[in-house]
């Protein structure tokens, strides 16, 4: 519920209180929604990585599920990711899609990565042995990312615009809040959804181990 | 597990695949000719390459398509008739299945890139010390890495279609720093690069193998 | 040696079984029998290791070195001979007198003469003798046997006869099979399925 209120005041603020952009008008303000989605994808995936680790590691049941939908959710958000990078990279340059942005090829490299995940889930039957491969391949994700965007930076030695600056944020005042906001707002709306889609796929999964036990 | 008994394993493992490969000779005699076919097909399909930077990037996708036919290969033995299984009941350490297999990979790679190379060289253009040097340190990355994810797709019943989308998102940093080694000026950087690439994940997939063929 | 408590199995919406308890002494020689598709070969795959319970807790006191296993599949690459499976296992297991030892197996499995021969040119009765030479090269203190006599020609079946008769004494056993009246002198116990 506070994740609805956190979105409202987000949209508000986007849309009523920051003032225009000076390069960019109006339509830059998709720049509060694509960044805060790029960065609660990470932390999806750094969600589901974690919760492989736990299931690799200290075999908590029920941590596989965890980090399935986690990544799930993070393949959702990427997804929206590169469909605000795209509409983003129109605004600014003029094109649906730029190599020169790091931050965007390298959503495309982990999409790529993430979606191969449930090509891998959905080829091999339930049970210990795809926990384990899935896991295994959910850190291979999250150690992919650093790599990939040291990777990707190499490639280009164009350095995309950071927005939090060693010499501070270049986003400031009302910007900040409002970005802040969006950013709270996004991590809410993960919250939200992960924990229904869990619960969804945990009475999924009750439901079929006491059909099982009548049968 | 001692070194020394971890070596032994690993070289008992990988002779068993080359020993493997010269009864069957089937593989390395397709990689041979795969990548001289596909250098043939890149002539036709990018007939321009005056540019240095498209034909050594062509050099590197021969390399990595010419490693997947090879890696698609890898476990076959083991995946007929559950051999794998007796692999596992062993008292080895598991990973020695991973880097005796990848090993054996890497024999068969540079086999074929020692037609290759000259094959380049010949067709397109001249091959510097930065490539040599970047092909070797991509080799083992593409080969550690490929195996790995080899023995993932054994337990799929996607079976060979699902190595290559588990091994391209994590084979784009090499190709990146092998292209860059290739055609940079200083191609320092970029085999740094390929180094830490090879570290970090033969470090990964050291550690997590054993879950991969466990439940 | 083995201590099963509450052990269950399922493959995904399939309950192979459920709430299995038994436990296995040093010396014993457990017979496991049952139809078709009751979890034998479940059960044996659990405790070798090869399969980790659903439910339940299983303790098998042996290391992966000292256990035997003989399963449905022989196990043995089909392009390398005899001799070199066996001596790969040989290795890996780090079987002392690795060459005589092998020497000495294929001898009393009757395959001395095959030695040499690539495993894929095999009959079925000569894999299965193959597998029981792989399996017992090292030794090993737990030997778990998932139906040994399959594929056994008579002449066979008495080697393996002898084979367990000669080991019964220094080794623990768990046997899953059809053909219990054959293994009923050297049973300790039963355990049947389903």
């Amino acid at each position: 519920m506070s994740a609805f209120g956190l979105m409202a005041a987000s949209v508000v603020l986007i849309f009523f209180v920051v003032p225009d952009d000076a390069d960019q008008g109006f339509s830059q303000r998709i720049f509060y929604f694509h960044v805060p989605i790029a960065l609660t994808s990470y932390v999806c995936f750094g969600w589901g990585a974690w919760k492989a680790l736990l299931h690799l590691w200290k075999r908590a049941r029920g941590a596989d599920l965890e980090s399935y939908v986690a990544i799930h959710l993070g393949v959702i958000f990427g997804a929206l990711t590169l469909l605000t990078g795209s509409i983003w990279a129109k605004i600014s340059w003029g094109h649906w899609w730029v190599w020169s942005e790091n931050q965007l090829v390298l959503f495309l490299v982990l999409f790529l990565f993430y979606c191969a995940y449930f090509m891998l889930r959905f080829s091999v039957e339930d049970g210990p042995a795809r926990a384990n491969l899935c896991a295994v391949y959910a850190l291979f994700g999250v150690v992919l990312i650093p790599v990939s965007f040291l990777a990707i930076r190499l490639a280009q030695h164009i350095i995309h615009p950071v927005v939090f600056t060693a010499h501070g944020p270049r986003v400031h005042g009302v910007m900040l809040l409002t970005f802040c906001v969006s950013w709270a707002a996004m991590l809410a709306l993960f919250a939200t959804l992960y924990h229904v889609e869990l619960a969804g796929k945990r009475l999924d999964s009750r439901l079929r181990e006491l059909r099982e036990l009548l049968a | 597990m001692s070194t020394r008994r971890f070596a032994a394993d690993v070289a008992t493992l990988a002779r068993k695949d080359l020993r493997l490969e010269l009864r069957a000779r089937d593989t390395l005699p397709a990689m041979l000719l795969f990548v001289v076919s596909a250098l043939v097909v890149f002539h036709f399909a990018v007939p321009d390459t005056s540019s240095r930077l498209a034909s050594n990037g062509l050099l590197w996708v021969a390399i990595v398509f010419t490693a997947l036919l090879g890696l698609g290969r890898a476990f076959v033995p083991e995946r007929e008739h559950g051999v794998l299984d007796g692999l596992v009941l062993a008292p080895c350490d598991r990973s020695a299945i991973w880097l005796g297999k990848g090993l054996a990979a890497l024999a068969f790679l540079a086999a074929a890139e020692a037609i290759a190379l000259p094959a380049f060289a010949l067709f397109f253009s001249g091959i510097g010390g930065g490539t040599v040097a970047g092909v070797a340190l991509a080799d083992l990355g593409i080969c550690l890495v490929g195996s790995f994810v080899a023995a993932m797709s054994v337990a799929s019943r996607a079976r060979e279609l699902i190595l290559p989308l588990l091994f391209l998102p994590l084979a784009i940093p090499i190709v990146i720093g092998g292209v860059g080694a290739s055609v940079a000026s200083g191609p320092g950087r970029y085999l740094a690069f390929l180094a830490l690439y090879d570290a970090v994940f033969a470090i990964l997939c050291w550690a997590s193998f054993e879950y991969v063929v466990t439940e | 040696m083995i201590r099963a408590a509450g052990l269950g199995k399922r493959y995904g919406a399939k309950r192979v079984f459920d709430r299995l308890d038994f436990e296995l002494e040093r010396g014993d020689f457990l017979v496991v029998t049952g139809p078709n598709g009751s979890g034998k070969t479940t059960l044996l795959r659990l405790v070798a290791g090869l399969a980790a319970p659903t439910t339940g807790e299983l303790e098998v006191a042996v290391e992966r070195a000292q256990l035997g296993f003989v399963g449905h599949e022989p196990l043995v690459y089909r392009e390398l001979t005899a001799l070199e499976n066996l001596d790969l296992y040989g290795r890996l297991y780090r079987v002392p007198e690795r060459r005589e030892r092998i020497g000495m197996l294929l001898e009393r499995f009757g395959l001395w003469d095959a030695r040499g021969q690539r495993a894929a040119s095999f009959s079925r009765g000569m894999l299965q003798r193959l597998a029981l030479c792989r399996a017992f090269l090292h030794e090993p203190e737990l030997y778990v046997l998932d139906e040994p006599f399959t594929g056994l020609d008579d002449e066979g079946a008495e080697l393996l006869d002898r084979e367990l008769a000669e080991r019964r004494p220094r080794g623990t056993f768990l046997v899953a099979t059809h053909d219990s009246a054959r293994l009923e002198p050297l049973a300790t116990g039963r355990l049947a399925f389903a």
